[in-house]
């Protein structure tokens, strides 16, 4: 078990965690990602959060479905390549005009090593678009709070279908040699 | 190939929901949402026209929300099969409060009766065994109806109950495709606002 010290994740990831915990949001459901590592860890630690790991992201699109019916919110954490997992499944949200939040951070952007990364990245923002998703991004650490805070307004106050994406630069460049 | 032992469809639907009346009930799409439907339609029946895959993880986020309520997921096996991870991202979670039914013909109905996985070798209760749900069933008889709903309502983890049945077409009876009306429906019953 790996006690990391919270304090220790970048500001904004606990920003992101302030966001979920002040908007009422119960049900944290994710494939991992480092980006999305403190939340994760927070949503497992807090006791009026039920965490839920997914095996595949449009899982977590049908979950966020099932909360809202039972009248809790719940948000979906993935990584970009995991938005072209769920395509299909976008459309139970359209088609039940349900409330959705996603956060996803982006691979294949910036400092990119892997080029496999590449095409669903590039496509990510598009492939939301085309599935009625409404897309934000933020890409400056001082941002991450207002954008995350002003997306989960839109989805839980207005009933819409928002995707934050955090850039890569903002998670910064990937260590790939391991000693 | 199908066991000979296979029950009507819709009988153990009937059955089944008239066993557990407060039921919050998801659906499948194609011939689980028409059996569902066909057995009187409620307001807390979630019937799904598409999403293909999805009814288990909804039935997952509604268990988790509402623990003070039985879940009862109502599928097809290709419907099912379509989303066979849920089964350990049900498995990791273990709400007492969630059931799913298989009805399982060993075929995809609505598109023309193909044979599916089910009919070519997947063990479906095996499925659910290796995923980390050990209370999976198999119920082959309609006598077997209430002794199932006392399980579900006994509420003590999740179950996968795999329901044999027969690979035929009963009447086409159709749910209401319009998905805002029954998921406005289904929380006005659970006394929730719209937002």
């Amino acid at each position: 078990m790996n006690a990391i010290d919270p304090s220790l994740a970048p500001e904004w990831q606990q920003a992101i965690f302030r966001v979920l915990k002040a908007g009422d949001v119960r049900q944290v459901a994710y494939v991992p990602d480092a980006g999305h590592a403190h939340v994760i860890r927070c949503a497992v630690a807090d006791p009026d959060i039920q965490d839920i790991v997914l095996t595949t992201e449009e899982e977590g699109v049908a979950l966020a479905c099932g909360a809202w019916l039972g009248g809790q919110r719940a948000v979906l954490l993935m990584q970009s390549s995991g938005v072209g997992n769920c395509i299909n499944m976008l459309s139970l949200l359209q088609s039940t005009d349900v409330p959705f939040l996603t956060l996803v951070t982006m691979r294949g952007e910036h400092a990119e090593f892997n080029p496999w990364q590449g095409p669903m990245g590039r496509s990510t923002q598009a492939a939301l678009e085309l599935m009625g998703v409404h897309v934000v991004r933020a890409s400056h650490a001082e941002e991450v709070e207002e954008v995350v805070s002003a997306a989960l307004d839109e989805a839980f106050r207005a009933g819409g279908r928002v995707a934050v994406l955090l850039s890569q630069r903002l998670i910064g460049r990937k260590n790939w040699e391991r000693k | 190939m199908m066991n000979s032992q296979a029950m009507d469809r819709r009988a153990f639907v009937a059955r089944l929901i008239e066993a557990l009346p407060d039921a919050l009930i998801v659906t499948g799409l194609g011939s689980s949402a028409y059996d569902v439907f066909a057995a009187g339609d409620r307001d807390r029946n979630f019937y799904l026209w598409g999403a293909m895959g999805g009814a288990t993880p909804i039935g997952l986020g509604l268990a988790l929300a509402r623990p003070d309520q039985q879940v009862v997921v109502i599928t097809g096996d290709g419907e099912m099969l379509m989303g066979l991870g849920s089964l350990a991202t049900i498995a990791a979670k273990q709400p007492p409060n969630l059931t799913l039914v298989v009805l399982d013909n060993g075929h995809y109905g609505e598109t023309g009766m193909q044979r599916s996985h089910t009919a070519l070798g997947t063990d479906l209760v095996a499925v659910a065994r290796g995923c980390g749900l050990p209370q999976a069933l198999v119920c082959k008889d309609l006598s077997e109806c209430e002794s199932v709903a006392q399980r579900i309502q006994a509420r003590q983890g999740p179950l996968l109950v795999q329901a044999k049945v027969l690979a035929d077409e009963p009447p086409r009876v159709l749910p209401p495709r319009d998905g805002p009306f029954i998921k406005n429906r289904f929380r006005a019953a659970l006394g929730l606002q719209p937002f």
